[in-house]
């Protein structure tokens, strides 16, 4: 299906979803990579050990999410853009879905805006918290959008009400 | 013309394959003169706005467009003495006697007799038979790259793309990202030949990836207006009711690239057709050296391949056309690293066709 369509599979992306409980105690990344191809970024990224060491740079990343701590330094490191860091716990209705986003103009903080999937379909309203875009981004800002709970495994994008 | 040109290395193409040569035949000690058509340095890489993959030794996570600036530095810190880029400067011939007969812009011909030359002229792109396909408004990737990434024009304001290889997604992404609207991925395959990361960007983006369709014309009165693709059974044959039209400015073909080795040809190197490879490609031993001791090569004209490696067996050949200059210091320790590195880009599944193609074209079948 992914090879077809360039659409994750359900199974897919369970296999890499962290236990319910891991999602309980904090943000932690979602390493979306489902093909064998020679790149190993994300893991010289990662300072917690939780992308752990690669034995051929085709490997795919093993994630420990016991050890990730979220903080989220390996998504504008992918040149794939296929890491998202989620929060669970960032309050009682909302979590957080934190995503590479490379197209100008960037969004402003507090703006509502449409959080998409996989497909580019629309999923829910969504309020952008945080828009990252330092230096050591190298012109790969991250974006960090408040989604309803339901919807954090489903938001891999969003676009801007009224036009890009 | 000018006098005889004598330098001891001659690189012909500043791409990755290119820079790295010379980084790699200067830091061995010897002196190198780098022709380039263009400009600038940097060959696609100057186009590349995305970030690379591959190893951190090849600039993994960079940006193809910072990369010639990091070559060029690091080739300027070992040896700017040893160093001679000629830009703006085509090179029209390979004669017998290892002579290249170059020319550059608004200047004289000039005729160069390098004791080594390697050859890192990468890859022209193919072209699509369809009916229209002579219409303003069919591009190469390349030439939609080339205007939006070098000189901020935008080719059109809606665009099918042909061919779901690297070339086709990443360029689909350039697209949207300068805001210009991509109705559709079309590949002829039933599977989509890029990395699949970039497929899933432009597929978040709500742009289509139809596997298993092809273009069967392009319309328009004096530039297209839109094209007619339909879909394609598994014997790559038209599905008969299954054409759509889709109305757009710009067809862009990503169909696949073909090694320049004209010079080659020229030169009189022995050469084999391996269409894993892309083509017609030189013989070559683990040296990067072709059938003419003195001739080397390296990069998406040995083979198509990723930027990455293309480096790497620039390395390669520059180590080796330095050291058969006799500046063969440390050449096996260089060597053993290189040829693991390159190993290790092609031990995975996406690098299945490349090891088959190299080693048909070892006399393997």
């Amino acid at each position: 299906m992914l090879e077809k369509t360039g659409v994750p599979d359900p199974e897919q992306v369970k296999d890499i979803t962290p236990t319910e409980e891991r999602l309980q105690k904090g943000p932690v990344v979602i390493v979306e990579c489902f093909q064998n191809i020679p790149c190993d970024p994300c893991r010289h990224a990662c300072r917690q050990g939780a992308i752990k060491e690669f034995e051929d740079i085709n490997d795919l990343p093993e994630v420990d999410h016991e050890l990730c701590n979220g903080c989220g330094l390996c998504i504008s490191e992918c040149p794939g853009l296929a890491i998202f860091v989620i929060d669970a716990t960032y309050s009682e209705e909302e979590g957080l879905v934190k995503m590479p986003y490379e197209y100008l103009p960037l969004p402003e903080e507090n703006e509502e805006v449409t959080g998409t999937d996989t497909e580019g379909r629309p999923v829910c309203s969504a309020r952008v918290i945080k828009v990252q875009n330092t230096k050591t981004l190298d012109r790969t800002p991250v974006v960090t959008l408040a989604v309803p709970k339901q919807h954090l495994m489903k938001v891999r994008s969003f676009v801007r009400k009224g036009g890009e | 013309m000018t006098s005889l040109q004598k330098p001891e290395i001659a690189i012909v193409g500043g791409g990755p394959a290119g820079l790295s040569a010379a980084l790699s035949a200067v830091r061995q000690g010897a002196e190198v003169m780098l022709i380039d058509r263009d400009p600038a340095l940097g060959g696609q890489l100057v186009k590349q706005t995305h970030m690379f993959f591959g190893s951190r030794k090849e600039y993994a996570a960079i940006r193809g467009i910072d990369i010639p600036g990091k070559l060029v530095a690091a080739l300027e810190e070992e040896g700017a003495e040893k160093f001679k880029p000629l830009l703006d400067t085509a090179v029209l011939g390979y004669y017998d006697d290892g002579v290249i007969l170059a020319y550059k812009e608004e200047e004289q011909a000039m005729l160069i007799k390098p004791q080594k030359t390697i050859i890192a002229t990468g890859a022209a792109e193919k072209m699509l038979p369809f009916p229209g396909n002579d219409l303003p408004g069919v591009y190469g990737a390349g030439a939609v790259q080339t205007l939006m990434n070098v000189y901020g024009i935008k080719p059109g304001t809606r665009v099918l793309m042909v061919g779901a290889g690297n070339i086709g997604l990443i360029v689909s992404y350039q697209l949207l990202q300068a805001g210009v609207e991509v109705a559709a991925i079309i590949e002829g395959a039933p599977k989509i030949g890029g990395y699949l990361v970039h497929a899933t960007k432009v597929r978040r983006a709500g742009i289509p990836i139809k596997t298993s369709h092809t273009i069967k014309e392009a319309y328009g009165k004096d530039s297209v207006e839109g094209a007619l693709i339909c879909s394609l059974d598994e014997n790559w044959c038209a599905i008969p009711g299954s054409d759509l039209d889709m109305k757009v400015d710009v067809i862009c073909l990503a169909v696949g690239l073909t090694p320049q080795t004209e010079l080659l040809w020229q030169a009189g190197c022995e050469q084999k057709y391996i269409p894993e490879l892309g083509g017609y490609v030189p013989l070559r031993n683990e040296k990067m050296q072709t059938s003419l001791p003195d001739l080397y090569i390296a990069g998406d004209m040995a083979c198509i391949e990723e930027a990455g490696s293309a480096m790497v067996e620039g390395k390669i050949a520059g180590l080796y056309a330095a050291a058969d200059l006799g500046y063969d210091e440390k050449v096996e320790e260089h060597c053993h690293s290189y040829c693991r590195e390159l190993e290790e880009l092609r031990a995975g599944p996406t690098g299945a066709k490349i090891r088959q193609g190299l080693s048909r074209l070892n006399g393997g079948v």
